[in-house]
């Protein structure tokens, strides 16, 4: 069972980059275009010499290369919702499948992508110092790491405190520990802002909309495509067609 | 996790409607090993290599994946 939820996550995730790719090229490529294009002017003005041709041509780079880390992204979190799904289903009230994958999904997009988010948010091309690279990237996946503890630390307190407090009171005292938690993060971590100035806004704002987006899609789609597939493997059906898989014993309804 | 949970009969909990977990932390910890290892060497290979940290020299994986790093929301450059 395990391995069917690690597949059946990674396929999901499989398909849900493809809609997450249509978005990614029609809402998040034009911004993209337009911070290289201010970087390429910026360059020209300064007198910088051109940087050459790069090893991936640009259209390579907004198709085809855009695809692949998209879906290979998308593979990977649905393999972790489905191992995820698998460690802690049955062992959060009597919450069902699809409530299940639905509780998966939420808490890993807040801790993976809007907590980051917050405090270090996407840049497009053009904004961003590579000397600091090194150490952006660090605190990024630092911030990460905290928001997983935390919500972990959440979780623990709802479930110690549900049976005393009501499910309702629990989930309250839990939202307000991981809200208190990264709060300090929020305070503890360096600030890194990257922006130059004289960046137009509104490409920054339509980029970071659209990284938002991108992720959104990635994770709400997980949702409920992975809650629908994790509920057939459960029934014994293959992910695809009516029919009961063979060999697997019928759904007793 | 909890054991109290754990050792709760089957039965007695399909008709109170608490799903039946499907499987212990023993036989999970395998899965998330090799392909809990396996997935992150994936999101890092699009996330970060070659930017902030390099397994590979040149910079074509990165050039590769450029757009998605960044509409993914990773530091890029």
């Amino acid at each position: 069972m395990v391995r069917t939820l690690l597949v059946r996550g990674m396929l999901v995730g499989l398909v849900v980059g493809l809609v997450a790719f249509a978005w990614a090229y029609f809402v998040g490529e034009p911004p993209v275009k337009a911070a290289i294009a201010v970087e390429e002017a910026a360059a020209a003005k300064a007198g910088a010499m051109d940087e050459g041709a790069p090893e991936v041509s640009r259209d390579l780079q907004s198709t085809l290369g855009l695809l692949t880390g998209i879906l290979i992204f998308s593979t990977a979190i649905g393999g972790f919702v489905g191992l995820i799904f698998a460690m802690i289903y049955g062992r959060i009230g009597a919450l069902q499948a699809r409530a299940t994958a639905l509780v998966i999904a939420a808490v890993g997009f807040t801790t993976v992508v809007l907590v980051p988010f917050t405090k270090y948010p996407a840049n497009p091309p053009a904004v961003g110092s590579g000397d600091t690279i090194g150490e952006r990237t660090g605190w990024f996946f630092v911030l990460i790491v905290i928001a997983i503890v935390a919500a972990v630390a959440a979780g623990r307190l709802i479930r110690d405190l549900y049976a005393r407090w009501g499910v309702g009171n629990a989930v309250a005292a839990g939202l307000l520990l991981f809200a208190v938690l990264i709060g300090v993060a929020h305070l503890a971590l360096p600030a890194e802002n990257e922006v130059r100035t004289g960046f137009p806004p509104q490409v920054l704002w339509d980029f970071r909309l659209a990284n938002l987006g991108t992720q959104a899609i990635i994770w709400s789609l997980l949702a409920f495509g992975f809650g629908h597939a994790a509920e057939r493997a459960l029934a014994g059906k293959p992910l695809l067609g009516r029919r009961a898989a063979a060999g697997a014993s019928a759904p007793t309804t | 996790m909890s054991t109290q949970t754990a050792i709760e009969p089957a039965a007695e909990r399909r008709e109170s409607g608490v799903p039946i977990p499907v499987a212990s932390p023993r036989e999970l910890l395998p899965y998330w090993i090799f392909a809990g290892l396996v997935l992150m060497l994936a999101i890092y290979f699009v996330g970060a290599e070659e930017g902030a940290t390099s397994v590979f020299s040149g910079s074509a994986i990165h050039e590769l994946v450029h757009d998605a790093r960044h509409l993914l929301g990773f530091p890029c450059h």
